[in-house]
């Protein structure tokens, strides 16, 4: 039957988790239409208009889905739900909360973070911080599936032409209001798309030296900063720039791994990088077990280095 | 106010885990397990809600085997006032216990739910959202910062951008992310405490929810591994090698 793929977006500007999202909903098989909610979002229509494989773009406007809440973006989907067999969003941390709402409505089990389509209804995801992979079928009569953007390339934009089709959004009431959103401003590369990753973990030592000594170098490579979670915790670092089980799954063609020691859940998030660099003083940090090269010494001696001969 | 507090009973976090060499699952024979460190974080959160006066009682909720009990005397010491088991082996989905849990709060109607945002077992990131669903109530996910006030409740959120305030209405669901507090350790009195503490066992068939899995598990097994990589003993050496022969920069 059909696809509803649920876009993520900021009202502006169509998400690269979304085109990835779509790769996944391409290889399930059947028509894939695509919902944009929100308000103001005419551009993202138009953005998914063009699509390769997208046979509609539905689009929904009202105050209530301008920041897409779970339970107004989870009462619209469901109401459209009667037309799809499979509901498919990149595993952003809007998808991951509204999904949920939805499959419960549906009475169907969801699959979180798919990593892998082995057919219409059978996927793989990891469990365990990545440390086993599961390989599932749904029995459901329906499919709500979260996908691993990393895991999968980006749709590329302009062969499609599909019609943008507005549909009204259900009421949900007053559960819950937008308050605001306090987003890190950084001119640098998403995390979640960026094609190196310069990534510091808590021997960077305060919040000043953790910025003073990773951003020249990033800077240099046009690079994303990540952090692991020892680096958040204590304070260096913002938490969306967390790279882990828990926080951002990236994959990369570069990742420098600066003064982090390799925990299980940080190696869950960056394992899937093509070439991975680390850089400790502690030869026997388990991050050098997964670094492709590996350089043993004191990062404020070797990044400074590193920036100048770039 | 009451608070509910689901946890889940899971491999201890600092467990390597095994995958079984016929690939049906991976092995949990003679394993440590604990509480789901998100789970801890929910439990501390309700205790700091009653020390600071804006809940009455907290009540622990498990589903899981007999041995789930560990998990539910760890919450009591912590400082939950009861606790109810209901007893299930093998797995049971987040829409099951989703399902479980409704049950529950419709017979102990708290105005508030807190748990961890996903075990860190199956990874799911479900079983609160898909509660607050069966409910038809409002939910605050991946919270860093809950503060209660009257009939509403201003939920900090960490999002994939940065931090995101919502405000919602109570009764609510709220699930812990990592940074929403620290969670205590139990001290030795308070673990003797709570032995004594109420723990009321049930089954899925009192409630009338079929747990029967959704999903088929065809098969588990280790993630590709990465091939071992070289030392490199200068930058100017690992340079060369990300230019001539990584070929990423």
């Amino acid at each position: 039957m059909a696809i509803l793929l649920f876009a993520d977006h900021d009202n502006a500007t169509l998400s690269d988790p979304t085109l990835r999202a779509l790769t996944a909903a391409a290889k399930m098989g059947g028509e894939i239409d695509i919902l944009v909610a929100g308000k103001g979002a005419d551009a993202v229509a138009a953005a998914a208009a063009i699509l390769p494989g997208v046979r509609a773009v539905i689009q929904a406007e009202s105050d209530a889905l301008e920041h897409r809440l779970a339970e107004p973006a989870a009462a619209l989907i469901q109401s459209l739900m009667g037309g799809y067999d499979t509901l498919v969003a990149p595993a952003t941390t809007t998808g991951k909360n509204v999904l949920p709402r939805v499959a419960a409505l549906l009475d169907v089990m969801q699959i979180s973070e798919i990593t892998e389509v082995v057919g219409p209804a059978t996927f793989k995801r990891p469990i365990y911080a990545g440390n086993a992979i599961e390989t599932v079928e749904a029995t459901d009569a329906k499919r709500v599936v979260t996908v691993r953007t990393a895991s999968f390339d980006a749709a590329q934009p302009g062969a499609g032409n599909a019609l943008v089709n507005s549909v009204e959004a259900a009421d949900a009431g007053d559960l819950s209001r937008f308050v605001e959103n306090i987003l890190s401003a950084s001119d640098r590369p998403e995390l979640g798309s960026a094609k190196i990753i310069v990534s510091g973990g808590r021997a960077l030592g305060s919040d000043e030296k953790f910025q003073s000594t990773l951003s020249p170098v990033a800077d240099k490579l046009g690079a994303a900063v990540g952090a692991s979670r020892a680096a958040v915790d204590s304070g260096y670092a913002p938490n969306d720039l967390q790279v882990g089980q828990t926080g951002k799954v990236v994959a990369p063609e570069l990742y420098i791994a600066c003064g982090i020691s390799g925990a299980i859940q940080h190696l869950a998030g960056m394992k899937d990088s093509k070439v991975i660099v680390a850089i400790n003083t502690d030869e026997e940090a388990p991050i050098f077990q997964v670094a492709d090269y590996g350089l043993v010494g004191d990062l404020f001696e070797v990044l400074p280095q590193l920036e100048a001969q770039l | 106010m009451k608070v509910l507090v689901p946890v889940k009973r899971v491999v201890d976090h600092n467990v390597k885990i095994r995958v079984k060499a016929d690939g049906s699952g991976v092995d949990l024979a003679n394993v440590k397990m604990s509480m789901n460190p998100f789970d801890e974080i929910a439990v501390e959160e309700a205790v700091r809600l009653k020390e600071s006066g804006a809940a009455s009682e907290i009540v622990a909720v498990s589903v899981g085997p007999a041995q789930a009990q560990d998990v539910l005397r760890t919450a009591l010491a912590m400082g939950a006032d009861r606790a109810i088991l209901i007893t299930a082996e093998g797995t049971v989905e987040p829409l099951a216990v989703a399902k479980l849990l409704a049950a529950v709060v419709r017979e102990e109607n708290p105005g508030l739910v807190v748990l961890g945002k996903q075990a860190i077992d199956d990874d799911c990131n479900q079983t609160g959202q898909m509660l607050s669903a069966l409910l038809g109530w409002s939910q605050g996910t991946f919270a860093s910062k809950v503060e209660i006030a009257g009939e509403r409740a201003k939920i900090t959120r960490e999002v994939d951008g940065g931090l995101q305030a919502i405000d919602i209405s109570l009764p609510a669901v709220v699930t812990a992310d990592l940074r929403l507090n620290e969670p205590r350790y139990a001290s030795l009195p308070n673990i003797m405490k709570a032995k004594k503490k109420p723990l009321d066992q049930k089954t899925p068939a009192d409630f009338g929810v079929d747990i029967a899995p959704r999903l088929k598990v065809l098969g588990v097994e280790e993630p590709a591994g990465r091939a071992a990589g070289v030392k490199v003993g200068s930058v100017s050496e690992l340079l060369d090698k990300l230019r001539n022969e990584a070929a990423v920069i």
